[in-house]
């Protein structure tokens, strides 16, 4: 009877491919535990370059807590404890030897709340380069600075105000403010946890605008509590329910017909 | 499947389909009385199969309202956007098979004063009776969910296309055995190549269904098998 029928979208069997291969971000077996709690359970996932993967789900269902395993953010979680491989480029994030600061440099992140420094625009931008030493002179710091900035799509509106405070911004000129400053150090992936949750729908329209252009360029995993939001700004989406990561594909697919009731009951609103 | 946590969309939802099979049951019932109208000489009938098409029209207005409606408010995901979205193309197939359903009655009308050949109005009669049998089952397999009885339906067309085969040929001989006879010969014959399109409207809501339930497309083309568009009977 099935023979009939047509396969459902192949889409997802792309990621099926060599384990890790041909994959920006890759976890196997992840788990973490916060003390006893075990709040990821054995979350394996491939990310791809230069697109866009959106992690979905209820509350508590470990989305933030996988993402923060990425930059080793939940290394500064004392009860937090963290198994599993998780590798960019082929490379063990957890490796003992790996300098934890330049992983954060490769992967930027940006968070919910804007949380630009109590400093000058600027200053907040040239940060991370000055203390990564990118810049050998005051001209290439310059450059760095406007072509982040440029490239947060925020230059027009704060190139004659730069030395004017950071927090001196509008919420969504101060998301785009972080992004620059997650931008200049040249990071390969930007982890975004719930970047537009604070702003308004004009302000998330142009971060969501502003995501589609930085993915030709970075790998990029969101966070979101708006479906619709995954929907318009991904090209694959994770959804994440209880720990466990119930189902990962081609957005397309997972919102019109996903394999899993679970999801199926998430996205129409069926299961908080 | 769980309920929605917004009961007022779990509402809508429900309220979509009982538009549609409240919509349905009155296709079926169009195309019956049109046909009974036909075989009985009924023109008062008739009207009131043409004046009750207005209410099936009615229907599909409302139809698209309440989906255009619940697309911009609710945004449907998943198996919602294709609830939605398949309301909207059935209440259009059914809103076609009104018509047909009116086109016979008008030809009821048209041939209310001419005597019958019996053979040929019988045969129709199958036609008819096979395309509600299978208008039925379409509008139960939506109502059910069931992707398997939408496919049987959607097999089970080659049937009334059969049928329809074998009345073209017939009211093809007829014509040519007297003259007299193409007038209502060829008002069966659309009435008859009507049924056979609702029968192909029938299929389309099967394939809708199936759409529904499974979220894939019913994948192999159905074999074609109404062959009059290339039939011809020689003279010899």
């Amino acid at each position: 009877m099935d023979a009939i029928v047509a396969n459902p979208s192949s889409a997802t069997a792309a990621a099926h491919v060599m384990p890790g291969s041909g994959f920006k971000v890759s976890a196997r077996d992840c788990n973490v535990y916060y003390g006893e709690k075990h709040a990821l359970k054995s979350v394996s996932v491939d990310i791809p370059d230069r697109s866009v993967m959106a992690f979905i789900g209820p509350s508590g269902c470990g989305k933030s807590t996988f993402l923060r395993c990425i930059n080793r953010m939940n290394d500064t979680i004392p009860i937090c404890r963290v198994t599993g491989k998780i590798t960019i480029d082929g490379q063990d994030v957890y490796d003992q030897s790996l300098d934890v600061v330049q992983l954060r440099a490769r992967v930027g992140m940006v968070f919910q709340k804007p949380n630009p420094f109590p400093k000058s625009i600027y200053d907040n931008v040239a940060y991370g380069p000055r203390i990564h030493g990118f810049a050998q002179s005051r001209a290439e710091l310059d450059q760095i600075v406007m072509t982040s900035l440029e490239k947060a799509g925020l230059l027009k509106e704060v190139k004659d105000r730069l030395t004017d405070s950071g927090t001196s911004l509008s919420g969504g000129q101060q998301q785009r403010l972080c992004i620059a400053r997650a931008i200049a150090v040249s990071p390969e992936v930007i982890l975004m946890d719930e970047p537009c949750s604070a702003l308004d729908p004009i302000a998330t329209a142009r971060i969501e605008e502003l995501i589609d252009e930085l993915r030709s360029n970075y790998s990029i995993i969101i966070v979101t509590h708006s479906m619709q939001q995954a929907a318009r700004v991904s090209q694959r989406t994770a959804f994440f329910h209880l720990g466990t990561l119930v189902e990962e594909g081609e957005t397309g697919h997972i919102f019109t017909n996903p394999n899993d009731k679970r999801t199926q009951d998430y996205i129409t609103g069926r299961i908080g | 499947m769980n309920e929605h946590i917004v009961t007022s969309y779990e509402e809508e939802l429900a309220l979509l389909d009982k538009k549609i099979a409240h919509m349905g049951g009155l296709a079926e019932h169009n195309l019956g009385q049109a046909f009974d109208a036909l075989e009985r000489r009924d023109p008062r009938q008739a009207e009131l199969v043409v004046k009750s098409d207005k209410a099936i029209d009615q229907f599909e207005r409302d139809i698209e309202a309440l989906v255009i409606s619940m697309i911009a408010r609710r945004q449907p995901m998943a198996n919602d956007l294709r609830h939605v979205m398949v309301a909207l193309r059935i209440a259009a197939d059914l809103e076609r098979i009104g018509d047909l359903a009116k086109n016979i009655a008008k030809r009821a009308l048209a041939i209310a004063h001419e005597s019958h050949p019996k053979p040929l109005m019988t045969g129709l009669g199958h036609m008819v009776e096979l395309a509600l049998k299978q208008l039925k089952a379409v509008l139960d397999a939506y109502s059910e969910r069931d992707a398997e009885k939408a496919l049987a339906v959607w097999r089970d067309d080659a049937q009334i296309d059969a049928m329809y085969n074998s009345l073209f040929r017939e009211l093809l001989t007829y014509m040519m055995e007297d003259p007299r006879n193409i007038g209502i010969s060829t008002h069966l014959l659309f009435g008859a190549k009507n049924v056979e399109r609702v029968g192909d409207h029938t299929t389309n809501i099967a394939e809708t269904v199936h759409y529904l339930v499974r979220g894939t497309n019913v994948a192999d083309d159905r074999p074609k098998s109404d062959q009059t568009s290339t039939t011809l009977i020689s003279h010899d």
